[in-house]
């Protein structure tokens, strides 16, 4: 049996009087890619700020290796971002720097590698991901939709981290650019041998990465299962998604 | 009927005035922060010389064309003011002070407010709803220490030297109308120039820059830095970046007059 990575249990989490998490449990094994699926604003991205620490959920507990992340110092904080890579829906690429620098930005702020030394690696990642590196000195705001994607899961995965989070990956991509990113996802991965979240409305693309599938619906977890059950199941919810019907038990507040 | 009124009174004053206050509270929690990573490290050097040469140099045309005007329209305003009292002498050390208190400072403040104060809160801003603060949390980098503290103290260090180099220009603005059009003695307005200066003139004007300077890089950091809300959250804290550090800088322009000077 392969011991928990994550582990998220009763999390709750409210904006004003707009309940966004209400009550959400999830368990992510070691090594294993889960996807989380739900309709825009079913609260896809605030659960993950939440195990990131970018937010601090209401009540409810977050463990990552065992730890605690809800509540826990600054220091601990840190350690556990030194853990993780994540890559942005709309990239986040620090529009100051050069496309190596963001790649290599980890490398140097944090495990302190020279300027030199990672510049190599940042080139030797960006290659990994596809881009040649001519593509390193310029800056992201030169590059495409696509590209920066990729530079985004260059930065994501070169200081190799334990977890990876993917928001939104394939958002904004035509579907052969998406099913390029999703490749590079699961190469990237796999490689690392990371454990994986990624919240995606785009089945095609959850059914490519995941192990595990969880759909969240108005705050809470309504099924969680295998690629395979995906199809087999008589959820209304999963089935109403996947089908994209607006006929169903999900209702779309207009 | 009477407590009804005064009930409502109070409803009215209740809810703009827990706000006011809430965020009088997350403004000095904000400024605590600051001046606490200030001192704790890390310390990011190299984003410090880059916001010195930001903020500092290339500030300077827009200083020393606002600190000559300045001077030149203190010449001429206190010679035609005083010139009925015979007393054209008093125009070199009218303009030594009124620069060196208050008119290289509060400039030199109003003008990088609107030059910095503005990118800052535009800056972190964007880096707020395209999440690249976010980006630099998961990258395990304290975003007050790469962001913020860089731009508050290379705003302290950096407003006194842009205030010194106006009280020259500007001096030097009041020396060139009195000595080519009012006809004054050059060596003479010199001589009155030097023997006019004192100390405490010139440290008043650089304390109230280094006030002003702190003014200018927090409330640029944060307007921005609790921006919200895509392209028009971030213009909406550019403008308030620049109306409060503006509004501010003069309130704090007179309680350190007050404090120095009064008697």
């Amino acid at each position: 049996m392969t011991e928990t990575k994550i582990k998220v249990s009763n999390l709750h989490k409210a904006f004003g009087k707009k309940v966004v998490l209400n009550g959400v449990d999830l368990e992510i094994k070691k090594g294993e890619s889960l996807v989380v699926i739900g309709g825009s604003g079913t609260g896809k991205s605030v659960l993950i700020k939440c195990i990131q620490g970018l937010l601090t959920p209401d009540s409810g507990s977050i463990l990552v290796d065992d730890r605690e992340v809800v509540g826990a110092e600054r220091s601990e904080q840190d350690a556990l971002h030194a853990k993780m890579g994540m890559l942005f829906q709309g990239g986040a690429l620090f529009d100051s720097l050069s496309v190596w620098e963001n790649v290599a930005f980890g490398l140097i702020e944090n495990q302190h590698m020279n300027k030199k030394q990672a510049k190599v690696e940042a080139i030797r990642v960006l290659r990994q991901v596809g881009l040649a590196p001519d593509v390193a000195d310029l800056s992201p705001s030169e590059l495409s939709g696509g590209m920066q994607k990729r530079v985004g899961l260059a930065r994501a995965i070169a200081t190799r981290p334990e977890i990876i989070f993917f928001d939104e990956p394939t958002t904004g991509l035509d579907p052969i650019m998406s099913d390029v990113i999703n490749e590079l996802i699961i190469e990237s991965v796999k490689g690392l041998g990371a454990t994986a979240l990624t919240i995606t409305h785009d089945m095609a693309s959850a059914r490519k990465i995941a192990d595990k599938i969880a759909m969240l619906y108005k705050g809470k977890i309504v099924w969680y299962g295998t690629v395979k059950e995906l199809d087999k199941t008589n959820n209304e919810y999963v089935k109403q998604f996947i089908n994209g019907s607006s006929q169903g038990p999900i209702k779309v507040e207009v | 009927m009477l407590v009804k009124r005064v009930e409502n009174f109070f409803r009215a004053l209740g809810k703009p005035l827990v706000k006011f206050i809430s965020r009088l509270g997350v403004l000095t929690s904000f400024i605590a922060q600051a001046i606490y990573n200030c001192i704790v490290p890390p310390f990011y050097p190299r984003l410090l010389g880059r916001q010195m040469i930001d903020i500092g140099f290339y500030s300077l045309p827009v200083v020393a064309l606002t600190t000559i005007f300045a001077g030149m329209v203190i010449a001429l305003q206190t010679y035609s003011g005083f010139s009925s009292y015979g007393a054209e002498s008093a125009v070199a050390s009218v303009v030594l002070i009124s620069v060196t208190r208050e008119l290289a400072p509060v400039f030199c403040g109003l003008m990088v407010a609107g030059r910095i104060g503005a990118a800052m809160a535009a800056e972190i801003g964007t880096m707020r709803v395209t999440e690249q603060i976010d980006a630099l949390v998961t990258l395990s980098t304290n975003p007050f220490k790469y962001l913020v503290t860089p731009r508050v103290l290379a705003a302290i260090l950096v407003l006194p030297l842009l205030v010194l180099i106006g009280d020259v220009i500007g001096i030097f603005g009041g020396f060139v109308i009195a000595v080519y059009k009012l006809d004054f003695n050059a060596a003479n307005y010199i001589n009155a120039t030097i023997n006019g200066l004192e100390s405490l003139d010139i440290v008043t004007g650089v304390v109230k820059a280094a006030v002003f300077g702190f003014i200018i890089a927090i409330m640029g950091c944060y307007n921005g830095y609790k921006s919200k809300g895509g392209a028009q959250g971030v213009g909406e804290a550019t403008t308030n970046a620049v109306v409060s550090a503006s509004i501010l800088i003069l309130i704090f322009n007179y309680i350190i007059t007050e404090l120095f000077f009064s008697k």
